[in-house]
């Protein structure tokens, strides 16, 4: 037997009590994720994938190959968000009167601030960041971003926060005070177990990977757009891309310092955030939303993009307002670090304050209405094909209409006292961020899937998944407003009034309704993989598209583009294409590209060892961990072995089967 | 890094628009850097200036100098380096920061000024 001191020595506060045995449900998904993960790794080894993985994959330094990566870990995040919500309102619609429901208080919390955190840090945002890196070089015909090697470093960051928070489901406990951790209930008073430190290690680690691709992305378009391309020929995506990673660098810093401060607060005893000895819970508020704020239009500007590519796509003509578009985005970006007040009216400012924070935040709806006008502009009088793509574009034109209508209507501060904290406030950011960033998203993949993967996505099961999630959205999420109305408030675990479960019943119909969207979407991808010969597209550009990514082939070659396009317009490959383009096939040269590389990973896996020892107190590991990460880090520096060139004859190569192809086409 | 972060970017060799700064530069910075270091620490040391307040305010003074020198010399910063792009990410990361700073001595002012006293003794401190 160990003694007790060697024990904790060696463990930390970690016993095998720590361990949720006792929690049914929990063993339950425990016991299916295990068999999921032993089935997955079991298929891995029998089709001898490791190799492959390692080599094509984990290591790459490729852009696209990350953006797939990081797309597919926002999906795999998405079914457990997802899985929490389906919880959370199956235990609301059942949980009245003398009904407990199954989820007891202590459970019930850790599930919605899981859900909040997943759905934002570990969906929202590698679905954003992957998509922008996958399309970002294509769309400016670079061959790759700015600093390969840290693109996959960032993803494996942003990868280890997520393991963190999964581990958290099974090891110990997530955190039981919402999305946002506020103190005091964050504090070590208030909260000693150790939900609230995997909480902050996961943000913490993820917002490394986050923060280091705002800066590659930045680079990459200020520096590596291809000649000729003036910001003013920028395709709009990469546009509010630009605006988005701004607002990255700037914003994630002050999280990063605000999580600082709160595991100061918890780890060594400090009093920034406490009531005692000079401190202020509501400096957290404060910090914590001025990152914020800027936070949600980091994830619905790359969405506005997506919709302004795809109508302007499907309705074959140039984009209405191409310049009142990027002025608005610019606005949106500065305007959105003006308004952060407008989440806290109720703290006790008093009335100049918030009059002036509710001004600000009517007027960022003024840049968004006019986008909204830009997009209708575009489509009338336009040829416009309802492909599933732009059919998800007119879903998100309606509902995020109506989302920003409640958001102007909860920026008048006296309104906001009426609905602070209720589930109005619930209904509407989820108005906004399902029908905005979500749909947006939705309507990227079945967009650029053809180009990551060489043929379209079944577009039967595509408009199954698309009607399913727009009812499910409407019949799950206008409940929660009436409720709201009513002035019942969020995060509650039981009900006392009867009168209001049938609102509860109708929304966790909607859910279902989600659900089956869900379950589309995945039936839509086997389906279009098992067809992938009679939905094959040799063209590489299938929807007759405007920008410059649709002009090479599906999927790009490693090195994109064989040479270097030259912009002469807006919309360089319709511009293109009009003005009779052919493209070269022959006088290929080799082509020099940078290398795959391990340390990403390595980094990233130890990145987790070191979190899980810090929220464990095993100081001795955290400590290892730690000086492996320098040593790693150090290491990597040394590696000279950075680059290789791709022959001029694999450029023929590939490049005269696209001709052949193409020639095929004809 | 450079290697890797250059190769696939036909265009982007062999012009490096940054200077990377001259040895009489890297002085002057150093110099002036030191000086602006000594200055606020006698004023603190040695207190010539009777007010603490007046102090902090000086010696903060000193620091945004300091900062502008740093930039100057040390990160080579001007109007036309990088064909502008210093700049402009110059001018949004000062207007964030001061929007930042005041906006939150603004909110927590307010809400100093307006909250009910929480503890007995404060009380007593408010309203003697």
């Amino acid at each position: 037997m160990f003694s007790d001191s060697l024990q904790k020595f060696l463990f930390g506060r970690f016993t095998l009590e720590s361990i949720p045995f006792h929690e049914p449900i929990l063993q339950v998904t425990f016991a299916g994720v295990a068999l999921g993960g032993i089935t997955v790794l079991a298929a891995i080894t029998y089709f001898r994938f490791w190799g492959p993985l390692w080599r094509d994959w984990m290591t790459s330094v490729d852009h696209k190959k990350i953006g797939i990566m990081y797309v597919v870990l926002a999906l795999v995040m998405l079914l457990r968000g997802f899985a929490d919500a389906l919880l959370m309102r199956s235990q609301q619609a059942v949980a009245f009167g003398a009904n407990e429901g199954f989820l007891p208080p202590h459970h019930y919390d850790q599930i919605f601030t899981a859900h909040g955190v997943i759905m934002i840090f570990f969906m929202a945002m590698p679905f954003v960041t992957g998509l922008m890196n996958y399309v970002v070089p294509l769309q400016i015909g670079a061959r790759d971003v700015a600093f390969p090697f840290l693109n996959n470093f960032s993803f494996w960051m942003t990868a280890s926060g997520a393991v963190i928070v999964m581990i958290s489901l099974f090891v110990g406990e997530f955190a039981r005070t919402g999305w946002l951790a506020y103190p005091p209930l964050s504090g070590a008073d208030m909260s000693p177990g150790v939900g609230v430190d995997y909480y902050i290690w996961a943000l913490q680690i993820a917002g490394i990977g986050t923060l280091l691709s705002g800066v590659n992305l930045i680079v990459t378009i200020v520096k590596m757009r291809a000649p000729g391309m003036s910001m003013m020929k920028l395709p709009i995506f990469v546009w509010t891309s630009l605006c988005t990673n701004v607002l990255i660098v700037a914003a994630f810093p002050v999280l990063t310092a605000v999580l600082a401060l709160l595991s100061l607060d918890r780890y060594v005893g400090t009093h920034f955030f406490t009531n005692d000895l000079g401190g202020n819970p509501m400096m957290y508020f404060n910090l914590i939303w001025i990152w914020g704020h800027p936070e949600v239009y980091i994830l619905i500007l790359p969405a506005f993009g997506i919709f302004s590519e795809v109508t302007s796509t499907f309705c074959g003509k140039r984009l209405f307002g191409y310049a009142s578009m990027v002025y608005a985005t610019v606005v949106i970006t500065i305007l959105s670090y003006l308004v952060w007040l407008h989440h806290f009216f109720t703290m006790g400012s008093g009335a100049d304050v918030n009059s002036f924070f509710g001004i600000t935040t009517m007027i960022i709806s003024i840049p968004t209405g006019a986008k909204i006008f830009n997009w209708l502009f575009t489509m009338y009088r336009g040829r416009i094909r309802f492909d599933v793509p732009m059919l998800w574009t007119v879903g998100f034109m309606v509902t995020f209409v109506i989302g920003g209508m409640t958001g102007v209507l909860l920026a008048v501060p006296p309104a906001d006292f009426v609905l602070h904290n209720s589930l109005f406030l619930i209904a509407h950011f989820h108005n906004v961020i399902i029908g905005g960033v979500l749909f947006g998203m939705l309507a990227g993949v079945n967009y650029w899937f053809p180009k990551a993967f060489g043929f379209r996505l079944d577009p039967f099961w595509g408009k199954m998944s698309f009607w399913f999630w727009l009812v499910g959205f409407y019949v799950a999420f206008m409940p929660l407003y009436v409720l709201g109305l009513m002035g019942v408030t969020r995060r509650a675990q039981h009900f006392d009034d009867p009168s209001l479960q049938i609102w509860f019943v109708v929304a966790a119909c909607g859910a279902g309704l989600i659900l089956l969207g869900i379950l589309s979407f995945i039936v839509q991808l086997f389906v279009s993989i098992r067809n992938r010969e009679a939905l094959r597209d040799e063209t590489g550009d299938p929807w007759h598209g405007r920008t410059l990514e649709w002009s090479t082939s599906s999927p790009p070659p490693d090195y994109n583009f064989a040479f270097t396009p030259v912009i002469h317009d807006l919309d360089a490959w319709s511009d293109m294409k009009k003005r009779g383009y052919s493209r070269p096939v022959s006088g290929f040269r080799s082509i020099h590209m940078p290398r795959n590389t391990g340390t990403g990973v390595i980094l990233g896996g130890l990145s987790v060892v070191f979190g899980f020892a810090m929220i464990w107190y095993i100081w001795w590991l955290a400590a290892l961990s730690f000086v492996a990460m320098l040593a790693v880090t150090i290491l990597h520096t040394f590696n000279y072995d950075r680059d290789y060139h791709i022959p001029a004859d694999t450029v023929v190569r590939s490049e005269d089967r696209r001709t052949a192809l193409l020639a095929g086409q004809v | 890094m450079s290697a890797a972060d250059s190769a696939h970017h036909g265009d982007g060799h062999g012009h490096h628009e940054a200077s990377h700064g001259s040895f009489r530069g890297y002085v002057t910075g150093f110099v002036l850097s030191v000086i602006l270091t000594a200055i606020p620490f006698a004023l603190v040391m040695a207190r010539p200036i009777d007010s603490a307040l007046w102090t902090g305010l000086v010696v903060m003074a000193f620091a945004v100098v300091q900062i502008v020198v740093h930039m100057v010399y040390f990160l080579h910063m001007n109007t036309s380096s990088e064909g502008g792009w210093t700049v402009l990410a110059l001018i949004f990361t000062i207007v964030l920061v001061v929007i930042t700073l005041t906006g939150s001595l603004w909110v927590m002012h307010h809400l100093n000024t307006n909250m009910m006293p929480l503890a007995p003794g404060d009380v007593l401190h408010r309203h003697p």
